[in-house]
């Protein structure tokens, strides 16, 4: 274990930004979300949620694919090059870091993506535990421990220090490189704000909220239910939860006219919207109960059966905050699980 | 609340509606959904508060589409928006009974700091209180109202319903800002200081479209940034100029339309003070082409899609 003053952060921003790039929570605007550090920006570690999940550091909302030109009646195709400079994800939280295994299962299994793969052969994660869980927060559902943050290093804040424990070989490299920063310490600090932080999670209001009828049997089982009926409705079918979402991994693949050809990108897509998965001969799912279904599905039931049981929600509760229509994952999750279908 | 959801249950049973369309009871106090209830044991589950700010209105255009009549509840700035929807022939005020609800501000969650609220106390109808007492995780503090309002009720259009079939409840005029300051703040920044104001604001959307969802006057069949047909269809922005491009689009869309419900600012999840680009309009509307509000009277020439030649031609020099 190793920690570092609070008031000393500045400079260990600095140190991994010599050679790394750094994304990290930065306040703009009025609103905390993850972005590349820079000096003087405003960092913001307090904010338990940052509004976009920091899935965008190894999945970007859009990134370019290959660009095509035709200049002088030659057509040339250029591919986007892959992510080269190692670069630190700092703050990330329990919850998040899990996100990132369920996009592994997505990205990493056959065919691999070599552009995700890039990234997360080149990320490094530094996570850091929750000391103010949310009256949102459900991570514990899916077994994730925000004291204890998986991670190449996990971090804490207590006192007047962050601590710093290697998880990693990328962790312990990432150590090495700022030895000069780090003062090695004991675990007495962290087991204690693990112990607060555990104390808090215990009066959360979802804790305990099951899974009871979710997982792989719910494919079939919960499909045809009545209650999709009642729960969809006030779905404005916009984009909110899946584009605040850690583990939402849709996209679509989009042309760009540059004038002299086209940059061919892909984009996040959402399950929510009337174009989602439209195909030649239309669309498979034409009504906003089918789409609303599916998104629950999908990572209730749908991904379970497909990952060895894995859910592919975390808990984070960023849609619980965020729904213009205060619809949600838990009211979805509560609802079968009352009526026991 | 009682009354309401009494009146509602006698209109259901007597058969003069087949539904009601109103709000839900969610998993705490400030969650609420817009709902529809079809059933007197549906009702139980209703719920009227300060939390009630979704504005009921769009949901009348679907609703139109069914068989029977729908019992809305529309706040005071509600009816501005289903009187537009109407003047646009969107929905049909005969598919309607609106019961017009009191309105003393609805509430922010968010200004009470929503990720860690277990109760509040004071936001219930008709007994709402001048001071919010709110239950957190992190232990108890006492909120003003007017400081948990959302923006829009600092600018309230007043008490008066523009359109019902009756009134429930007493409503409060909280108006106790200067509706265009915002605007004439912006209007008096150089141009260098609005451009990093607007892009530090829209830089942070994240095409999620809530705001055009929500928004009562967008309510295009099909809207062209979902039109597969163009390469306007992005679900991303491509280019800072684009995140500006969907904004600026749909604020000129929407203009002259736009009633000012302030829904697409408060369902932002980026928290852009969106309602500024169409106040903007509105103020222009006003100074250009005489005072107009949008949502009052349907039969009024609305001054953007009226032709007078003695209209004032803004940047047209006149010879």
């Amino acid at each position: 274990m190793y920690r570092i003053a609070k008031a000393n952060l500045n400079a260990l921003y600095a140190a991994i930004a010599a050679s790394k790039e750094l994304y990290l929570p930065v306040r703009s605007a009025g609103k905390t979300n993850f972005a590349a550090w820079t000096e003087g920006a405003e960092v913001d570690l307090d904010t338990l949620k940052t509004v976009r999940s920091p899935k965008d550091a190894f999945f970007p909302q859009s990134e370019n694919l290959y660009t095509c030109d035709r200049t002088d009646g030659k057509i040339s195709i250029t591919p986007e090059a892959l992510q080269e400079k190692p670069f630190v994800v700092f703050g990330m939280k329990a919850c998040d870091v899990r996100g990132v295994a369920v996009l592994d299962k997505v990205f990493l299994s056959e065919p691999v993506d070599s552009y995700y793969a890039a990234r997360r052969e080149k990320g490094i994660i530094v996570s850091l535990a929750c000391s103010r869980p949310a009256v949102s927060c459900f991570c514990q559902t899916f077994g994730i421990d925000c004291a204890a943050p998986e991670g190449d290093v996990a971090t804490w804040m207590a006192g007047e220090y962050l601590y710093w424990l290697p998880q990693s070989e990328k962790g312990e490299a990432l150590t090495a490189e700022l030895a000069a920063l780090l003062e090695e310490t004991d675990d007495a600090a962290v087991a204690e704000e693990k112990a607060s932080i555990a104390a808090i999670c215990d009066r959360l209001p979802l804790k305990g909220l099951s899974l009871e009828n979710w997982g792989a049997a719910a494919a079939d089982k919960n499909f045809d239910s009545p209650l999709w009926e009642q729960l969809y409705k006030p779905c404005l079918a916009c984009g909110t939860c899946t584009f605040v979402c850690p583990t939402c991994q849709c996209y679509d693949i989009k042309d760009y006219s540059t004038g002299t050809g086209v940059q061919r990108f892909r984009c996040w897509d959402s399950c929510m919207y009337s174009d989602f998965t439209m195909m030649a001969h239309g669309n498979n799912r034409t009504s906003q109960l089918q789409r609303f279904r599916q998104r629950f599905m999908h990572k209730l039931a749908y991904f379970p059966a497909n990952n060895d049981g894995m859910f592919s929600c975390v808990g984070c509760g960023r849609c619980v905050d965020k729904c213009p229509s205060h619809l949600n994952i838990v009211k979805v999750i509560k609802a079968f699980g009352k009526e026991g279908v | 609340m009682q009354e309401l959801i009494h009146r509602a249950k006698s209109l259901l049973e007597s058969g003069e509606v087949s539904r009601v369309l109103g709000w839900k009871k969610g998993e705490n106090v400030f969650d609420v959904e817009p709902a529809f209830f079809a059933t007197a044991e549906e009702l139980e589950n209703f719920v009227y508060n300060g939390f009630c700010g979704a504005n009921l209105s769009k949901y009348m255009i679907e609703a139109s589409t069914w068989e029977g009549k729908t019992l809305v509840f529309l706040k005071p700035c509600d009816t501005y928006s289903f009187n537009q929807l109407c003047k646009e022939h969107r929905i049909d005020r005969e598919k309607a009974y609106i019961i017009g609800v009191g309105c003393k501000g609805k509430l922010k969650a968010e200004k009470l700091g929503a990720e860690n609220i277990l109760d509040v106390q004071g936001a219930g109808y008709p007994d709402c209180s001048d001071t919010l007492k709110v239950t957190t995780l992190y232990g108890e503090q006492e909120v003003a109202y007017k400081d948990a309002m959302l923006e829009r009720c600092h600018v309230c259009k007043g008490k008066e319903h523009q359109v019902y079939d009756e009134l429930i409840g007493e409503s409060v005029d909280t108006c106790d800002a200067d509706r265009f300051a915002e605007v004439a703040k912006i209007e008096a920044m150089s141009p260098e200081e609005k451009f990093a104001f607007f892009q530090a604001e829209l830089s942070k959307c994240i095409r999620c479209n809530a705001c055009r969802n929500v928004c009562p006057a967008c309510s295009c069949r099909k809207c062209i940034f979902d039109s597969t047909k163009f390469d306007s269809n992005q679900k991303a922005n491509t280019t800072s100029f684009e995140e500006k491009m969907f904004h600026i689009i749909r604020a000129f869309h929407v203009a002259g339309r736009c009633t000012d419900c302030g829904e697409c600012s408060r369902v932002c999840p980026q928290g852009i003070p969106l309602h500024l680009f169409n106040r903007k309009f509105i103020k222009d509307i006003n100074n250009l082409y005489g005072e107009y509000q949008a949502g009052v009277d349907i039969d009024a020439k609305a001054p953007l899609t009226s032709f007078r030649t003695d209209d004032a031609e803004p940047g047209v020099g006149r010879g």
